[in-house]
């Protein structure tokens, strides 16, 4: 760990790794766009309506994905003080946002036609939407202090907390009665659906893993020249 | 292949495409978004640190 501690080390190691993980991302995102729309069989219940599927779940899996990421980051920055973790976390956020807003928005137009609603407030949704809200919250209150680091501080402890609701989004399809069907992928005994359902997934998400790689990494170059700017504008000059 | 068929999604198109656009869309303004920030930095520093430096050694000469 101490060798990625220093900035300058990630500086130079994030820029040979961002335009693998750009083309990774663009590799796979295009392949999982080809697989979901073209090779992928419609649903014997639910018709075409299924593709919605390689959006939803990929997305919803990287929602949570990119929390534990988040909130890993900001633990190693409270109790190590470690000088990049609440700058990865910081640069995590608004990613996360975004994968969440996709789960969400995606969920939603499955199912108006599948289930008769947009909506429903049952555990996993209402899970879900709180998870948006965590993110969001992060990113207010890391912004919210006109001292940084006590808005940095503030946020990295909302994060921590905020992985209760993980297991909570995981088992939410168990603990509760509800619309959102149980988990099909990652269950005791193996998958549930057919492996030419389950590639096309896997690709789509393996490319937005990537994609947040070489945009986590991108953000917390922008991080730390922004720091660097600023020391030189007010600091020590 | 039929692009007709293909377009229409079987009758769902109204929740297919959107769907899609959607995830493009907030994927596509990440990405434009953390591109344009990281280049704004890197010119307002690359123009700091051409004048900076210099200014602080003649300023350290007696």
């Amino acid at each position: 760990m101490p060798r990625f501690a220093n900035p300058t080390q990630f500086m130079k190691l994030s820029a040979a790794l961002v335009p693998w993980c750009a083309a990774a991302a663009a590799l796979g995102i295009g392949a999982g766009l080809y697989m979901a729309l073209f090779v992928a069989p419609p649903d014997y219940q639910q018709g075409e309506a299924v593709r919605i599927m390689y959006v939803h779940v990929p997305a919803a899996w990287l929602a949570s994905l990119v929390y534990g990421v988040m909130a890993l980051a900001s633990a190693v920055g409270l109790i190590w003080r470690h000088p990049l973790a609440h700058v990865a976390a910081e640069a995590a956020a608004p990613l996360g946002a975004g994968f969440t807003l996709i789960c969400l928005v995606s969920g939603s137009l499955w199912g108006e036609p599948m289930w008769g609603t947009w909506w429903v407030w049952d555990a996993r949704l209402t899970s879900v939407l709180v998870l948006f809200f965590l993110y969001l919250g992060f990113i207010a209150l890391a912004n919210a202090f006109d001292d940084q680091s006590r808005g940095t501080r503030a946020a990295a402890i909302l994060a921590v907390v905020g992985v209760i609701n993980l297991p909570i989004i995981k088992f939410s399809v168990d603990w509760w009665n509800t619309l959102h069907q149980p988990a099909s992928v990652f269950r005791m005994g193996g998958p549930t659906i057919a492996p030419i359902l389950l590639w096309p997934l896997f690709v789509m998400a393996l490319g937005f893993m990537f994609f947040f790689a070489a945009l986590l990494m991108i953000r917390m170059r922008s991080a730390l020249l922004e720091a660097r700017l600023r020391a030189l504008k007010f600091g020590n000059t | 292949m039929n692009w007709q068929k293909f377009f229409d999604m079987g009758g769902y198109a109204r929740f297919v495409w959107p769907a899609y656009a959607v995830a493009a869309l907030v994927l596509l303004g990440l990405l434009v978004w953390t591109l344009s920030s990281y280049r704004r930095v890197q010119r307002e520093l690359s123009i700091r640190e051409e004048k900076g430096p210099r200014r602080r050694k003649a300023a350290a000469r007696p």
